[in-house]
């Protein structure tokens, strides 16, 4: 009976209305969060839009959104660019470690360990900062100013509150030291146990093996994961904002009194107590954080998906 | 046998290779805990003669590397050489990790402690100035707005992940994992200004309430429920959805009676991460939900307080005098830690104890 199997085939999956209910749930969810995400920046551009057209004298500071955004879009790329360089090596150290360094039996809880750094508030990483660090980095400060005053980075003077764009930039690279590290560790444990097998049994030492097998399995890895910190330190807000005393301006000085505030800070601190277009015009500094994290993520996530389709480690 | 051409070319396989050592000198096998001993004891030699900690663990810490170097370079040669200092550099980067975290759990400890009293969680701050005063208010705060913002997220991230791993095919699904991924980066205040955006546009310019702060913490969470659950989905083992369906289970029940049971401690392990990873949010509650001194747990009505927000201000608008507002905030911070790393630990014991069977 060629009719009774054609039927079975036209309904392989028979469409029960539970089913369609359900697939219809899960797939208005998943579009959901495409709504919500396009929503965050067509809310942000609706509220950012008086600003971006009032005339420039309404602006605070009286010169017009960009000459207000500019210092503080150079102070938080400085400052995450700061912490960057000090924490991809230290991640990248520190992936090593738990991953090829470590004995095998305590590996996993030296994660946990290091995850935990990723559970702490940041609102506690500012209070640790200004409490402890800033009257830590005082006396090196100094020495700092006197002997390599001539790095513009050091020119000072140094000031006697600890209260600088060093020590906000060391806080950030604790904070983001968990994120970067755990991507890269994902990485290099995926490293093919043969090539690493196949060094050791040509001779190599330990290094050589890590140099030659896993770095290279590990390389794009390495630099999607940078990325991602350096989203992380961009947007990282109250720890920055606690830690910083701030008077504007644009310098590469990190360690005098008078810092460039960072897009994030400056939301936090002055927004509570803005009205009118001034409440606009941080909502406009906060669109271009966003339109800047989001380039960096949408970087950084290409960057570690395209090793994932070639590595054949999945 | 082809034994014609090599003859003139290959080595010389008759005169013994006794010039070249076959074999390096090694290290005493103690040789690098020895080393590390003498630094200790140099190190605490530095300390003790008036040097302060850093410094002291900077010069050990080096002078470990370098002996270590020096000495195996003369024995065992520059490869072996340069392997131990790598060694030790690798070690040494992860124990510089662990200062920070050991040194901000020692301070918000000792910090917090003074004020960590019943007065702390039974008052809240209404008319109180200098001493005394608690963060009942905050606490309670914290609690309804986190608490809201999982009943936003979980479903939503929930059912997103089901989408991805049940019926995700295509554009669709990669655009939406794409995005996810690419969520998780969004800045904590950038979410405070969207939710502070899309309530501006429905209440007007100004507007403060505690489900404010709720959304702005659901944009962060949803990721991080979605990624979770997703891995957790994966591990369920095909065998399983299988057999249902050759029982003619209909796919929805499927998932609902197989796959999200089996799963389950997966999942309630990634919600409660996730529920730490927001409880700590500051910025996006300063902006959104802002703060006030009495109770008010009423999430659609004004100005809530939270425990992170409650700790800011009083951190940097203590009065005068400014310690008994410094250690209410220490104090804040300290209750602050303690809920996220319970969370942490509850999550690592679900996951123990309820492992998804994966073996069906």
């Amino acid at each position: 009976m060629p009719s009774s199997t054609e039927r079975t085939r036209a309904h392989r999956a028979p469409q029960r209305p539970g089913d369609r209910v359900f697939a219809g749930l899960s797939t208005g969810a998943g579009v959901l969060i495409l709504v919500v995400l396009a929503g965050v920046a067509a809310f942000l551009l609706t509220e950012a839009w008086p600003a971006l057209v009032a005339p420039a004298e309404d602006i605070p500071g009286g010169e017009g959104v960009a000459i207000y955004i500019w210092p503080l879009l150079f102070g938080t790329l400085l400052s995450a660019f700061l912490a960057l360089l000090i924490a991809a090596p230290l991640a990248v150290a520190i992936a090593l470690f738990i991953t090829h360094y470590a004995p095998r039996r305590i590996a996993q809880a030296l994660g946990y360990l290091i995850d935990l750094l990723a559970a702490v508030p940041s609102i506690i990483y500012g209070l640790w900062g200004i409490a402890v660090l800033a009257p830590l980095s005082v006396e090196p400060s100094e020495w700092l100013a006197e002997n390599l005053g001539f790095i513009p980075l050091f020119a000072g003077p140094a000031t006697s509150t600890g209260r600088t764009m060093l020590v906000a930039v060391i806080v950030l690279a604790v904070m983001i030291l968990p994120i970067t590290s755990a991507v890269v560790r994902e990485a290099f444990r995926q490293t093919p146990r043969l090539h690493e097998e196949a060094s050791l049994a040509l001779g190599a030492t330990r290094w050589e093996m890590i140099r030659m097998a896993v770095l290279p399995f590990g390389r794009s890895s390495i630099i999607g994961a940078s990325m991602l910190g350096l989203g992380r330190a961009l947007g990282e807000t109250m720890a920055v904002a606690i830690v910083l005393s701030v008077s504007g301006g644009v310098t590469f000085n990190l360690i005098s009194s008078g810092n460039p505030k960072t897009i994030a800070a400056n939301i936090a601190l002055d927004f509570p107590e803005s009205t009118g277009i001034a409440v606009n015009t941080l909502i406009a500094s906060g669109l271009v954080l966003f339109a800047v994290t989001l380039l960096v993520n949408m970087a950084a996530r290409a960057v570690i998906n395209r090793r994932r389709e070639f590595s054949g480690a999945n | 046998m082809p034994t014609t051409t090599s003859r003139d070319q290959g080595p010389d396989l008759h005169t013994p290779l006794n010039a070249a050592p076959l074999t390096h000198g090694q290290l005493p096998r103690r040789a690098p805990q020895s080393v590390f001993l003498a630094a200790l004891v140099a190190g605490i030699a530095l300390l003790l003669s008036g040097w302060n900690v850093a410094a002291a663990a900077i010069v050990a810490g080096f002078g470990y590397a370098v002996v270590v170097y020096a000495w195996s370079r003369a024995v065992e040669g520059p490869r072996k050489a340069t392997d131990r200092l790598v060694t030790a550099v690798v070690t040494g980067a992860f124990l510089l990790a662990l200062i920070p975290l050991i040194s901000v759990v020692f301070t918000v400890i000792s910090k917090g402690a003074p004020r960590f009293d019943d007065q702390f969680f039974t008052y809240s701050m209404r008319g109180v100035v200098g001493e005394g005063g608690g963060a009942y208010h905050a606490i309670m705060g914290t609690l309804i707005i986190t608490g809201l913002a999982a009943l936003i997220s979980v479903p939503i991230g929930l059912l997103t992940a089901i989408y991805l791993v049940e019926y995700g095919r295509g554009k669709l699904a990669r655009a939406i994992t794409f995005f996810v991924d690419v969520m998780t980066g969004i800045p904590s205040i950038v979410a405070g200004l969207f939710a502070y955006a899309l309530f501006a546009l429905i209440f007007g310019p100004g507007v403060r309430m505690g489900i404010m702060g709720a959304v702005a913490l659901s944009v962060l969470m949803i990721p991080v429920v979605v990624r979770s659950t997703e891995e957790m989905l994966k591990i369920v083992p095909n065998e399983l959805r299988e057999a249902a369906y050759a029982l003619a289970v209909p796919k929805w029940r499927t998932i609902v009676k197989v796959v999200l049971p089996t799963a389950l401690a997966g999942i309630a392990t990634g919600v409660t991460l996730a529920v730490a990873r927001v409880i700590g949010e500051t910025a996006p509650l300063l902006v959104t939900v802002g703060i006030t001194s009495s109770d008010n747990f009423n999430p659609f009505d004004g100005r809530m307080a939270t425990l992170p927000v409650f700790s800011y201000y009083q951190y940097v608008t203590p009065g005068v005098p400014p310690d008994p507002a410094l250690n209410r905030a220490w104090t804040a911070a300290l209750t602050l830690i303690i809920i996220v790393m319970v969370l942490n630990l509850a999550a690592r014991l679900i996951s123990r104890l309820f492992a998804p069977k994966t073996r069906g």
